[in-house]
């Protein structure tokens, strides 16, 4: 007994309180959404999460959360490797803005992107010309989802680089093989599970992105209308039933999300120790 | 090989990528940072001070504007030192006792996170609002929480929940119970414990916990959004007000509005970067005495 607990007082009280609040904020409301959806029947809750309209949208925010998280990990990469391993004017200021995107609110980097890349701005302008349109077509909401995605990445794999010994690439090279190959075959299987965890956070939170999303997207149904943009849109329709079928859908991916990126997680602390 | 050239010379040289590819892999890193970073971040401050000074200043003295930092800034008031104390409150269960099902515990913590910001305020709507589970009765009661500043407050709360727990879970997990049973042992009693000896130790983890969570509190759109009602000059906070003056056309009053929350995240940023060398610095220092 005395072991377990040891001579600190206060265990009851806070570890009760942290339930408790718990339960209020997260697990009753989170429960009371379920419980709303199974009201519905299963038919109901199937027919409210297949119509054409609701498939749309999670091809469109599944493809786009893809297409981000895909760019991140190249991206990503490039940038954790350029800040590791080289040294150049301004590194240590970029490399502290590089988390800009968990700190700059949605709406801002929503209006921000949907003017850079609209017809004439800084950077759409360019794009103009040469027939791309990115601000109101999905693309936009691709270009969207690797800013908010950004920093995972980077902030994975940038840990594991620095820790990375020199020895073994010491000895790929005086074992004759080139940069590149050590690179492929020494680096970037020790890089893998890292990369892995930050391409699923970039994923997973892509997924649910709503703020920088909806003033890019152009909002189209069918067309450029994400699902969290649609569960909004039933809710000022007063589909309720509706609103909730869809948000408990991507409750459950987000839940699968969470498990998978957990397990990644331990993956990759195993292979580090 | 020369006799001069000392012998870690051709080992560096072979570990390091020519400088044309290293000037190409710097290149292409900064193209991408410049496209979807500082650019970004660039165009919030150029269409913000577009119109000139007095329509910047303008647009942030206006009635509805000050309303909406009225409404953040009491929301972060409530939200933050709320999730404050139960980070501090989950952190010393958590890593200061051993019992069953603490990783369940930690996983549920760190639920909001990966919640949709929609969904987190959708719930509340399913909870709270007028077809709601309690909604009848609170309309009985005449007590409105959705579409009124309880909603968004309690939305606040919700996405900003994990941020100081997740902070000091760790921290309190890697110093251990020595110092806290020590002062025990000595006669110090349960509070003393923790306001002498565990605070000083995480000041700066929390305060690191704090300054995330303020910023998303203060930051906050889409699970604000479900529960607001944008009613203009009551229930908009600074983010919901930058939309209703984008969608207006009013371009540079929406960007000077929005130029604000950006200089929340750089003062943010600054701050998380500072916090960030303290913590490696005292990460050092401990090592040696444990």
């Amino acid at each position: 007994m005395l072991k377990r607990h040891g001579v600190l007082p206060g265990f009851s009280i806070t570890l009760g309180f942290t339930v408790l609040y718990l339960s209020l904020i997260v697990l009753i409301p989170l429960s009371a959404t379920f419980l709303k959806a199974a009201t519905l029947g299963w038919t109901g809750f199937w027919n409210a999460i297949t119509e054409p309209r609701v498939l749309a949208s999670y091809k469109l925010t599944f493809g786009a959360s893809l297409a981000g998280a895909l760019i991140n990990a190249g991206f990503g990469l490039l940038v954790a490797w350029v800040l590791v391993r080289y040294e150049f004017f301004g590194k240590k200021l970029i490399d502290a803005l590089v988390d800009l995107p968990f700190a700059l609110p949605t709406a801002v980097a929503g209006i921000s992107l949907a003017t850079l890349y609209s017809g004439k701005g800084w950077a759409g302008q360019f794009f103009t010309p040469l027939g791309i349109k990115i601000a109101y077509t999905p693309l936009g909401v691709v270009v969207a989802l690797t800013f908010i995605g950004l920093p995972f990445v980077v902030r994975t794999v940038q840990p594991i680089l620095e820790d990375f010994e020199a020895e073994l690439e010491e000895a790929a090279a005086s074992l004759g093989a080139t940069r590149w190959q050590t690179f492929s075959r020494v680096i970037l299987p020790a890089l893998l599970p890292a990369l892995l965890t930050g391409f699923a956070l970039a994923f997973a939170r892509a997924v649910g992105e709503y703020g920088s999303v909806i003033f890019i997207a152009g909002n189209i149904p069918m067309v450029s209308e994400i699902t969290p943009l649609l569960i909004i849109t039933k809710l000022e329709q007063y589909d309720y039933a509706g609103a909730t079928a869809l948000a408990v859908s991507m409750l459950l991916v987000s839940f699968v999300l969470l498990l998978s990126i957990n397990a990644l997680q331990r993956w990759s602390q195993l292979r580090r120790t | 090989m020369s006799a001069i050239a000392a012998p870690s010379v051709p080992a560096r040289r072979v570990n390091v990528e020519p400088l044309p590819v290293r000037w190409l892999l710097i290149g292409l890193a900064l193209l991408f940072l410049v496209g979807f970073l500082f650019l970004p971040l660039a165009v919030v401050f150029g269409q913000a001070f577009s119109k000139g000074w007095s329509v910047y200043w303008a647009a942030l003295v206006e009635p509805n504007a000050l309303a909406a930092i009225r409404l953040t800034l009491t929301a972060a008031l409530i939200a933050v030192p709320l999730n404050m104390v139960f980070g501090l409150a989950a952190a010393w269960s958590i890593a200061k006792f051993e019992f069953p099902g603490k990783s369940l515990l930690i996983t549920l913590i760190d639920l909001p996170f990966s919640v949709s910001p929609v969904v987190s305020g959708l719930i509340y709507v399913l909870l709270f609002g007028l077809h709601g589970w309690l909604g009848p009765w609170l309309h009985e009661h005449d007590i409105q929480l959705i579409f009124a500043v309880p909603g968004i407050v309690l939305a606040t709360i919700f996405v900003t929940f994990p941020f100081v727990a997740r902070e000091l879970i760790p921290l309190m997990q890697s110093q251990g119970t020595e110092e806290e049973e020590a002062a025990m042992v000595l006669g110090a009693s349960g509070w003393q414990t923790f306001w002498h000896v565990t605070l000083p130790n995480v000041k700066w983890g929390l305060l690191y916990g704090v300054i995330l969570c303020n910023a998303r509190a203060m930051g906050e759109f889409g699970a604000v959004s479900v529960v607001s009602g944008h009613i203009r000059g009551l229930t908009n906070t600074i983010p919901l007000h930058v939309e209703i003056l984008y969608n207006e056309y009013n371009t540079a009053a929406a960007f000077a509005v929005a130029s604000l929350l950006a200089m929340l995240a750089l003062v943010t940023l600054a701050a998380k970067t500072a916090l960030e060398w303290r913590l490696k610095q005292q990460a050092t220092q401990s090592t040696p005495l444990a």
